[in-house]
C-alpha cells in the first residue's frame, strides 16, 4: 500500500479518540459548564470498557461501559458544580485525578489479559478500491461513529430547537433563566453526554488501537481533547480539522524520525502542543480586543434565584 | 493533654510490638523498588516475577515486599529509606535513575544489603547488577536479516542511553554477519512506557518497509500491530507471544529469579558481597524466548548462535567494528570491546544512517 | 427536583470553620468502606495512613520535605485563583526554575567557587519561573487566548525541554551518557538541617518565610486588596481603575517565580542533580492544595502537610499492607471533592422545597 494510504490510516485511527472526547465536550461548554476531567473520564471509559469487553467476549459491551462509566463520571462532576455550585476549575481537576487512580484499581486485574480488538469493516467491492478503498470503508466502528457523532452535534447545535436553547443557555444563563427554560437540567444533560464521549473516546484505545489495558493509556490525550475545543473555536467544523490535524502531527513526527531526518525527538513531540498555543495565540487575535468566541458564560456558576 | 500522652504511648508501643515481632519471626524481608507498574508486561512486571520467584524457592524463609511506580526524584530516596527502616535486609531498586538515592541510602544504613540494577555507583554494602541484553540482541538480529524480505528492520526505542544504543548495535551487527546490506529505522518514542505511541511507531516503520519489528521499550503494543500486519516481531523484556502468536520470533527476556534467589540466600548464609554482576545468556540472566514462526534452519542457526555466545566462542562485540564515520573502533578488550566500551556506548555502527540523538 | 440550592443571607461561619474537618471525615468514612470493601481492616488502614508517618522524626522530616515545594508553589497560585486568573501550567513552571537555576550549578560544576553559588542559583530558577509564566500571562493580555490551555500546553514543551537538555547538552562527562546532570557540588546545594538525621533542608524554612510575606501581601498590601477584590468584584475592580492586565502578569509572575523557586530548592535539595525524573507532578497537586487550603497561605501550609501526610501514609500503606498506589489518589480525589462540597455549604444552602413552583415558560 502507499505510504500515503498507510499515513492517512494511521492519522485516522490516533485521531478518534481525540474526536470522540472532544465532540463531547464541545456540546458540555457550549452549554456553559468547563470540564477539565475530561482525562479522568477517558481513562475510566477505558479501565471499565476493557474490563467489560474481556469478561463478557464483546466489543461492543465494553463501548457500552465504556459510556455508562464516563456518563457516571460526568454525573459526579455535574452533581457538585450544578448541584453544589462548586468552583468548576477545582471539581475537574479533582475528577481527573480521581479518575486516574480509580481506571488504576479496576484495571489492576486486567492488565495481560487479551482481548480481540473491535472489527474492521469490509465490503466486498469497495473496501478493495485501490487508496481511499481502506479509508472510507474499512475503518471499524468507532471512526464511522465519531464522524457521525460530530455531524449529529452539528445539526443538533444549529438545527435544532433544543440545540439553539443550549446555545442560549452557554451564552447568557441569566437570560435563559427569566425566559424559564431550565438551565441547570441542560447543563447537566450535557455533562453526562460529555462524560459519555469521553467514555467512549477512552475506551476505543483499548478495544481498537492497542488491545490490552494498561494503566495510564490516555497519555494526556484527554487534555489535548480540551485544546481541540479551544482550537475549534467551539464549532463543531473546526473540531474536526483540528482533531485530524493533531492526529497527524504526532503520527508524523515518527516518520520524519523513521526517515531519518536527524530533528531531535523533544522538539517533534512537543509539535502537537506548540501547535496549539500558537493557534490558540493567532484565533484569538482575529477576535480582536473582545477575546475569544468562548459562550460567554462558560465556566460561570449558576444558581436559580427564586 | 494526659490523656493524648497515654494514647501517644500506646501507638508507641503498638509499633514497637509490630516491629518487635517481625525481628521475632525470624524470616528474612526482602524488598524490592519499582520504577513502573507490575502491570507494565515489560520492566518491572520481570522484576516482579523474579521477586515471585525468590518467595517460591525461599518459602519460608523469607517475606518480601514491593513498591511499584516509584518515581526517580525525590520520592526515590525516600520510598528506599522506608524500606531500610521497616526491616528490610536487602533491598534492590531496578532502575538507573535510583542511582544516588540507592548510594545515599545505603551510607545511612550499612547494616543494611542494597542492589542497584543497572547503575556503576557501588558501595560496600551496595551492589550491582545487569544483564547483557546486547547477547540476546545479536541473534535477534541474525534472525532478522534472515527473515526479513525487504531488508528493513523497524527500532522502537525509548531514550539514547548507552545500554539501548548498545543493543541497537549487537543487533546490526547480528544482522550484518548475515546480510550486509541490513538496514535499520528507528524510532524514539521517549518514553519506556506508552503503548500508544509505541503502536503509531510500528504503523510508521511498518508503512516505511520494515517488515521485522523490534523495540527496546516496554508494552507489548508493537508486537501487536506486527500480528496485525501480519509481519515478524521481536518481544522485549518478557516474552510477548500472548500478543503476536504468529509474529513473534523470540524474545529477549529478562530473567531475574535466578539472580535474586542467589543473592538472598547469599545474606541468609552470610555470604553476601558488594561485586558487579552483569550475566548474559551463560548465567541465565537473559533467556531466549522459544524461537517461533521461523524456518527449521533459521532455528537452527539462532541456536547454534547462543550456544556460541554462551561459550564465549563468540562475542557479539568482537573487533574489528567501524563506527559510522568510518572510524575503526578502538579494541579494549583483547579481540572485542571491553565492558567499558560497551556501557558507555554513544555511536553507532557503519551501516547505520541516523545519527545518535543529543551528540 | 424539590432540593434546591439557594444562597445564604450571609456566609456561615460555622460551616466555614468546620468544613475541612466535615470534609476530612467523610473522606475517612468513605476510606473505610472502601477499605472493608478491599478486605482490608479499615483502622489498620486508616492508622497506616493517618496516624503512623506521625509517630516517628523520621517520617516527619519526609512530610516537611514533600510538603515544602507543594506549599511554596500552591501559594502562588493561590494569588492567581483568588483573582479568577486559571494558572494551570505550574508543573511547566517549576521545570523551567528547576532548569535555569541548575544552569549555574552545572556551568560551575568542579571548579571552586565561593558561596555565592546556592543564593545566584535560586534567584536564577525564580527568574526562570516568571518569565516563563509570563508566556500564558502575554497570550492572554496581549491576544485573549485561553491562560488555562496555553500554561498546560507549555508544561509539556518545558517537560520535552529539559529532557533535551539532560540527555544532551548537559549530560554529566563522567556519567557514562546516561541522563542526568553530574550531581551538585556542595556550595551548590541546599543544606540540610540537622546534619545526617533527617532531610529536613533550608527549603522548607524558605517556604514558612514565603507563606508569611504572602499573607502580609494578600492583608496588607494595595497589591493584595487589588486581587482580592478582582476576585469578588470585578466589575467594581474595573470601575476603581484596577487592571485586570496588570494584574495578570503580576499574578503570573509571582507564581512562576515561587513554582521556579520550589523547581531549583527540590533539585538542589533532596535530589541533589538535574535528570528527568525530577518532578512528579508536584505543579499539578499543588493546584490541589491550593484549593484544600482555600487559597488561603496559612490554609495552604495545612493542607500541604495534610496532602505530604496521605503521600507519605500512602507509601507506607503499599509496604506494610499491600495496598497499591492508585487508592492514594483516589482518595485526594474524593478528599477535594469533599472539600468543594463543604465549602460551597458556607455560601448556599440546600432546601427543601415543599411546594414546586413551575416556572412558566413556553413549550421547551
Amino acid at each position: 500500500m502507499l505510504l500515503l494510504e498507510a499515513i492517512l490510516l494511521s492519522v485516522i485511527s490516533a485521531s478518534t479518540p481525540l474526536l470522540l472526547a472532544a465532540s463531547g465536550e464541545l456540546v458540555v461548554e457550549r452549554s456553559g459548564v468547563l470540564n477539565l476531567g475530561v482525562e479522568g473520564m477517558m481513562i475510566v471509559g477505558a479501565a471499565c470498557g476493557f474490563a467489560a469487553a474481556y469478561m463478557s467476549g464483546s466489543t461492543l459491551v465494553g463501548a457500552c461501559c465504556g459510556i455508562l462509566a464516563g456518563a457516571a463520571m460526568g454525573g459526579i462532576f455535574g452533581i457538585l458544580t450544578l448541584g453544589l455550585a462548586v468552583n468548576q476549575v477545582a471539581t475537574g481537576l479533582a475528577l481527573t485525578i480521581l479518575g486516574v487512580g480509580l481506571s488504576g484499581l479496576i484495571g489492576a486485574g486486567f492488565v495481560g489479559a487479551k482481548i480481540v480488538p473491535a472489527p474492521h469493516l469490509y465490503l466486498p467491492v469497495l473496501t478493495d478500491i485501490p487508496f481511499v478503498g481502506r479509508i472510507l470503508f474499512g475503518e471499524d466502528a468507532f471512526v464511522y461513529f465519531s464522524v457521525a457523532l460530530i455531524i449529529a452535534i452539528w445539526m443538533f447545535l444549529y438545527r435544532t430547537r433544543t440545540g439553539l436553547v443550549l446555545r442560549a443557555v452557554g451564552d447568557n444563563h441569566a437570560s435563559a433563566h427569566a425566559l424559564g427554560y431550565p438551565v441547570l437540567r441542560i447543563r447537566m444533560l450535557a455533562v453526562l453526554f460529555g462524560g459519555a464521549c469521553a467514555g467512549l473516546g477512552g475506551a476505543f484505545l483499548p478495544l481498537a488501537y492497542t488491545p490490552f489495558f494498561i494503566p495510564g493509556m490516555t497519555a494526556g490525550r484527554g487534555w489535548i481533547a480540551l485544546a481541540l475545543v479551544v482550537f475549534a473555536s467551539w464549532r463543531p467544523g473546526r473540531l474536526v480539522a483540528g482533531a485530524y490535524l493533531f492526529g497527524a502531527v504526532s503520527i508524523l513526527q515518527l516518520h520524519t524520525q523513521a526517515l531519518g531526518f536527524g530533528i531531535p525527538s523533544q522538539l517533534m513531540s512537543s509539535l502537537p502542543y506548540l501547535a496549539t498555543v500558537i493557534v490558540l495565540v493567532l484565533i484569538s487575535r482575529t477576535r480582536g480586543t473582545a477575546g475569544s468566541a468562548a459562550p460567554a458564560s462558560l465556566g460561570v456558576v449558576f444558581v436559580p434565584d427564586r | 493533654m494526659r490523656k493524648w500522652n497515654i494514647v501517644a504511648i500506646a501507638a508507641v508501643l503498638g509499633i514497637a510490638a509490630v516491629t518487635f515481632h517481625a525481628y521475632a519471626a525470624d524470616k528474612l524481608k526482602a524488598g524490592w523498588i519499582y520504577v513502573g507498574p507490575v502491570g507494565d508486561l515489560g520492566w518491572s512486571y520481570q522484576h516482579d516475577l523474579g521477586r515471585k520467584a525468590v518467595e517460591k524457592a525461599l518459602g519460608d524463609k523469607v517475606e518480601t515486599t514491593f513498591l511499584e511506580n516509584v518515581p526517580e526524584g525525590a520520592d526515590a530516596e525516600r520510598a528506599i529509606e522506608q524500606l531500610a527502616r521497616t526491616g528490610h535486609k536487602i533491598i534492590f531498586t531496578t532502575s538507573f535513575g535510583f542511582m544516588d538515592a540507592t548510594l545515599k541510602v545505603a551510607n545511612k544504613y550499612p547494616n543494611v544489603f542494597f542492589e542497584h540494577a543497572t547503575g556503576f555507583k557501588r558501595a560496600k554494602n551496595m551492589a550491582t547488577y545487569a544483564a547483557r541484553f546486547y547477547e540476546g540482541r545479536y541473534i535477534q538480529g541474525q534472525i532478522a536479516a534472515k527473515t526479513s524480505k525487504s531488508g528493513v528492520l523497524g527500532y522502537i526505542v525509548s531514550f539514547p542511553i548507552p545500554e539501548v544504543i548498545s543493543n541497537i548495535n549487537s543487533t546490526m551487527l547480528g544482522a550484518q554477519s548475515v546480510n550486509p546490506n541490513m538496514k535499520v529505522k528507528i524510532i524514539w518514542v521517549n518514553s519506556w512506557f506508552d503503548p500508544g505511541k509505541e503502536a503509531d511507531a510500528a504503523k510508521a516503520l511498518i508503512d516505511q518497509g520494515a517488515d521485522v519489528l523490534t523495540q527496546h521499550t516496554d508494552s507489548p503494543a508493537a508486537s501487536q500491530i506486527a500480528e496485525q500486519r501480519g509481519i515478524h516481531s521481536f518481544g522485549q523484556s518478557s516474552d510477548m507471544i500472548k500478543f503476536a502468536p504468529h509474529a513473534q520470533l523470540t524474545a529477549d527476556t529478562d530473567y531475574w529469579g535466578g539472580y535474586y534467589t542467589k543473592r538472598v540466600q547469599d545474606v541468609l548464609d552470610g555470604k553476601w558481597k558488594s561485586e558487579d554482576t552483569w550475566g548474559g545468556l551463560d548465567a541465565g540472566m537473559v533467556v531466549m524466548a522459544p524461537y517461533t514462526n521461523m524456518p527449521d534452519d533459521v532455528k537452527k542457526m539462532a541456536i547454534d548462535t547462543e550456544a556460541k555466545i554462551k561459550s564465549g566462542a563468540l562475542h557479539p562485540f568482537k573487533c574489528p567494528i567501524t563506527d559510522q564515520d568510518g572510524k575503526t573502533v578502538e579494541c579494549k578488550g583483547g579481540d572485542h570491546l571491553d565492558p567499558g566500551q560497551i556501557l558507555s556506548m554513544n555511536w553507532y555502527v557503519k551501516g547505520i544512517d541516523d545519527k545518535v540523538p543529543g551528540k | 427536583m424539590p432540593l434546591v440550592l439557594e444562597r445564604r443571607p450571609e456566609r456561615s461561619a460555622v460551616i466555614a470553620v468546620a468544613s475541612p474537618l466535615i470534609a476530612v471525615a467523610l473522606t475517612v468514612a468513605t476510606f473505610a468502606v472502601i477499605f472493608v470493601i478491599m478486605g482490608k481492616n479499615p483502622f489498620e488502614a486508616l492508622y497506616v495512613y493517618f496516624i503512623e508517618p506521625l509517630t516517628d522524626p523520621f517520617s516527619l522530616q519526609e512530610i516537611a520535605v514533600k510538603a515544602t515545594p507543594l506549599v511554596m508553589i500552591a501559594v502562588g497560585l493561590a494569588l492567581c485563583y483568588i483573582a479568577n486568573i486559571w494558572n494551570i501550567g505550574a508543573e511547566g513552571q517549576f521545570l523551567a526554575g528547576a532548569v535555569c537555576g541548575s544552569w549555574l550549578a552545572v556551568y560551575t560544576n568542579g571548579t571552586d567557587v565561593g558561596p555565592w553559588v546556592l543564593p545566584v542559583m535560586l534567584l536564577l530558577g525564580s527568574l526562570g519561573g516568571a518569565l516563563y509564566a509570563l508566556i500564558p500571562a502575554i497570550c492572554r493580555v496581549a491576544f485573549g487566548a485561553s491562560e488555562i490551555l496555553t500554561s498546560l500546553m507549555l508544561v509539556y514543551v518545558a517537560d520535552l525541554g529539559m529532557d533535551y537538555l539532560v540527555r544532551g547538552p548537559w549530560r554529566d562527562p563522567q556519567g557514562l551518557n546516561f541522563p542526568t546532570t553530574a550531581a551538585f557540588d556542595p556550595a551548590a546545594s541546599i543544606p540540610t538541617l540537622f546534619e545526617g538525621a533527617g532531610r529536613l533542608h533550608a527549603g522548607s524554612i524558605v517556604t514558612a518565610v514565603v507563606v508569611m510575606l504572602v499573607t502580609v501581601l494578600l492583608g496588607r498590601t494595595l497589591m493584595g486588596f487589588e486581587i482580592r477584590l478582582v476576585g469578588a468584584a470585578p466589575r467594581a475592580a474595573r470601575f476603581s481603575g484596577f487592571s485586570t492586565d496588570r494584574l495578570v502578569l503580576f499574578t503570573f509572575a509571582v507564581s512562576g517565580a515561587l513554582a521556579g523557586l520550589a523547581g531549583i530548592i527540590e533539585v538542589a535539595g533532596p535530589i541533589g542533580h538535574l535528570d528527568p525524573g525530577v518532578s512528579s507532578g508536584y505543579g499539578f497537586t499543588a493546584i490541589i492544595v491550593a484549593f484544600l487550603g482555600r487559597l488561603n497561605p496559612v490554609g495552604i501550609l495545612l493542607a500541604g502537610l495534610f496532602l505530604a501526610l496521605t503521600f507519605i501514609g500512602g507509601e507506607g500503606a503499599q509496604i506494610s499492607m499491600k495496598v497499591p498506589l492508585d487508592l492514594t489518589k483516589v482518595f485526594q480525589g474524593i478528599l477535594l471533592f469533599y472539600v468543594l462540597a463543604c465549602d460551597s455549604l458556607i455560601v448556599y444552602r440546600i432546601r427543601y422545597l415543599r411546594t414546586v413552583r413551575k416556572p412558566a415558560h413556553a413549550a421547551a
